[in-house]
């Protein structure tokens, strides 16, 4: 009985307390802790926690707290799905959200326009959402998949010397068999034909723990580079299968979502040499000492390990936290500081980020991600990558600058892909004020 | 006390092959269904709708389909996604390609594809049983999965392959409020499992029941074990195709491959073995369990403000502690709970 009064005086305290806070900003997080790609979840959902709990220890946004509530998606679309209209109406409402899963984005796509809440896309699909004519409320912020293949084009030929040296030359794509994997192809098809190179695609079926026929194929077309496009547990047997058949890593190049700790440390010395594209220059930053200091010092990290603690995830979660953070920020100085934004003003601050050197450096990220400048036409913002190299303990940056592709080519295809939605969901591509 | 059928008397043969031979059964019904077409889209919050009560009726009918093969005709099946694949592939490109068709004609054609597909992929049935036809329907699974990623024509040449689905609309009226979603959902769902029940009374159902239980003896006694096998295929794979197109145009909003996995039919599979095998009823009750459970925990999981990565991980293992606590308690399922439940109240308060 006594246990039982306990927890009804708990809710009663919860529910009080649930009221006092609803100035604050609530902002959704259908996260995934646990599953087949928990390691991403809890890295990149964990960095932008830790980056509220800073934002908030700090005194908030101009005096507004953060607040924010997670629910477990799975990665699956139809838990993620109910995730999204659990939280939508919490707490007066969520302002903002990210599933971090290209699957959970498109079931929800049709909804955030009606329910007015605006979405990042740190790092998916779909690329086209770029054009903020047509997806008013989808940002794909710094770098689009098509922004990235076009990037990695541009690295590999600067690595042979500049573009025409590209000519004859063979690249393997060797990919997740899935939208995630699929969605760059329109780029590397058209840079192909451009170039002269020769593109050998080569499908995995997901989740990818067997390789051995593909790699088998790899050996026999003998490509120059072989892109791999993969995700969770398809990356480190690639690596692994890659040194079994004694294909060199420094000749592979992972895509951002094959190239973290979590890709790496499991293949062992497979990967010392091996480099994937990265939006985050690797490193320690002054917010990254800020965070060990005044958060995981004081017992609040959301990491369990904290080893953990600045890894490729945790800084990308870092990453979009500044960004939501600085989104909400932008929109104060619109709509008037130290108020609650709704999501319709949250938009706007996205649609008008500028997050420019200076600002990075106040910020103590200078350098962590590239500059990204929003507008209704680009809701990318930025579009340049970095390469980043595995050494056997860490990653090392090898772009000393950011990389940028054809963005002429990325743009062009992004705007007929747009455009194509918007025929089809009958839908007039104008700007929102 | 309140359930008792003294004074019931059956005068005709019509009234002795109800459905529901107790009165108080039929008036519990009937407020049960009077309930979910009337309170729930007025007073249930959107949430509840769309998020909890939408994807719970999909997944019964999916439950229901698999049911009818697996429970009622014997034929373990593995390829229950597929099939919802393949009706949501079809409705969405029968309205791409063909302009102006009703939403519900596109429904029922994307049924009527999953049932073809699901008659060729039945033939192995007619030589195999058991184990092996379930690893034979596995080969459905990684064929249609397969076929979609591989021909773009089937996904309207997506560049990734996946498709947000187009509205749902009918007769000029468009379905876009979850309380419209949910009575469209309801209504599908409650017409096909009157047919379904109908069906398994009838000499169709009889002939599959009879095929399960010892398809030598049904094939003496004159049953034609390749047209009612093939039936029961086509039947059961209708069910799922119409499941899959709802999942997609009044669920998720999108199709794509990935949401049709492995894994999606070894839920559905699930959902029959903890609901009840060979029960119509126990189609909805797993659907619940599997479906809403996870869902309960979680959000219980929050209220005891516990932290996210050890709700998560926690929900997960009181999910599977449940599942094998009832499959001890009652191997046939949570139907049989429910019939025994049944059973006891009849006596109640007198056992003996």
């Amino acid at each position: 009985m006594k246990r039982i009064k306990s927890i009804l005086l708990g809710a009663a305290l919860l529910g009080a307390f649930g009221q006092t806070i609803a100035a604050d900003q609530f902002v959704a997080l259908p996260s995934y802790r646990i599953g087949s790609y928990a390691a991403g979840g809890s890295g990149i959902y964990g960095g932008a926690i830790d980056y509220f709990n800073l934002v908030n220890a700090n005194g908030g946004v101009n005096g507004v707290k953060i607040l924010w509530e997670e629910c477990e998606t799975e990665y699956n679309p139809s838990r993620g799905v109910e995730c999204y209209e659990r939280l939508k109406t919490k707490n007066g409402g969520a302002t903002l959200v990210d599933p971090l899963s290209t699957g959970i984005a498109y079931g929800i796509l049709d909804r955030l326009a009606t329910d007015k809440i605006p979405m990042t896309m740190l790092g998916y699909g779909r690329s086209d959402a770029a054009n903020g004519k047509v997806f008013p409320y989808i940002f794909p912020l710094i770098t689009s998949y098509f922004n990235q293949a076009a990037g990695m084009i541009k690295y590999l030929a600067d690595k042979n010397g500049g573009y025409d040296k590209l000519k004859g030359k063979k690249i393997a794509y060797l990919y997740h068999d899935s939208p995630f994997g699929k969605e760059p192809m329109p780029v590397l098809d058209a840079q192909a034909k451009q170039y002269g190179f020769e593109l050998v695609k080569i499908a995995v079926a997901p989740p990818g723990n067997e390789q051995q026929s593909q790699w088998l194929q790899i050996r026999q077309a003998n490509p120059d580079h072989v892109i791999l496009w993969g995700w969770g547990v398809m990356n480190s047997v690639a690596i692994k299968t890659a040194q079994r058949n004694g294909f060199p890593r420094e000749k592979m190049l992972g895509v951002w979502w094959a190239g973290s700790e979590e890709d790496t440390v499991p293949s062992g010395d497979a990967a010392k040499g091996y480099s994937a594209m990265t939006f985050n220059t690797p490193g320690n930053y002054p917010l990254i000492d800020d965070i060990r200091k005044k958060i995981y010092a004081t017992g609040k990290g959301n990491l369990a390990e904290q080893s953990r603690i600045g890894s490729v995830y945790h800084m990308r979660g870092l990453t979009m936290g500044v960004l939501w953070v600085e989104a909400i920020r932008t929109a104060q100085e619109k709509f008037g500081k130290g108020k609650v934004m709704t999501g319709e003003q949250i938009r706007w601050g996205l649609e008008h980020l500028d997050i420019n050197e200076a600002r990075q450096k106040t910020l103590g990220v200078f350098g962590m991600f590239p500059t990204v400048k929003t507008s209704c036409d680009d809701h990318e913002g930025s579009g340049a990558v970095k390469v980043q190299q595995w050494d056997g303990a860490k990653w090392i940056a090898i772009t000393p600058n950011w990389v940028v592709g054809d963005k002429a080519l990325t743009r062009k295809l992004l705007e007929e892909s747009s455009l194509t939605y918007a025929a089809e969901k009958k839908i007039t591509p104008a700007c929102l004020n | 006390m309140l359930y008792r059928e003294t004074g019931q008397f059956k005068t005709s043969y019509q009234s002795d092959n109800q459905i529901f031979p107790i009165r108080q059964d039929r008036v519990a019904i009937s407020c049960l269904l009077l309930f979910a077409a009337v309170a729930v889209p007025l007073f249930a919050s959107p949430y509840m709708l769309s998020a909890i009560l939408i994807p719970f009726l999909i997944f019964a009918l999916a439950a229901l389909g698999l049911n009818i093969l697996t429970g009622y005709a014997g034929q373990l099946s593995l390829g229950s996604a597929a099939f919802m694949a393949v009706g949501a592939f079809a409705s969405f490109n029968f309205i791409a390609r063909l302009p102006g068709i009703p939403m519900l004609a596109a429904f029922v054609l994307g049924g009527l594809c999953a049932a073809m597909v699901g008659i060729v992929f039945g033939l192995p049935s007619l030589r195999v049983r058991g184990f092996y036809l379930a690893a034979s329907t596995l080969a459905t699974q990684f064929f249609v999965i397969w076929c979609l990623t591989k021909i773009p024509y089937l996904t309207n040449y997506s560049a990734s392959g996946v498709v947000t689905v187009q509205k749902m609309q009918m007769f000029g009226y468009e379905f876009n409020s979850p309380a419209s979603k949910y009575l469209l959902v309801l209504a599908i769902v409650a017409f096909l499992t009157l047919l379904a029940k109908n069906m398994i009374r009838s000499s169709v159902g009889r002939s599959w029941m009879a095929i399960r239980d010892m398809d030598m003896a049904a094939e003496v006694i004159g049953f034609r074990p390749l047209r009612t096998k093939l039936l029961a295929f086509a039947v059961s794979s209708f069910y799922c195709g119409v499941a899959g197109a709802l999942y997609a145009f009044a669920y998720l909003g999108t199709v794509e491959p990935e949401a049709y996995n492995l894994d999606l039919s070894f839920r559905i599979l699930f959902m029959i073995i903890i609901g009840g095998v060979g029960s119509v009823l126990g189609s909805f009750l797993g659907a619940a369990f599997i479906v809403l459970l996870p869902v309960m925990l979680n959000i219980f999981g929050h209220f005891l403000g516990l932290p996210t990565n050890y709700a998560s991980n926690l929900e997960l293992m009181v999910f599977g502690a449940l599942i094998i606590f009832f499959l001890i308690v009652e191997p046939h399922g949570l139907a049989r709970l429910w019939q025994i439940g049944k059973e006891k109240l009849r006596l109640w308060p007198f056992p003996h």
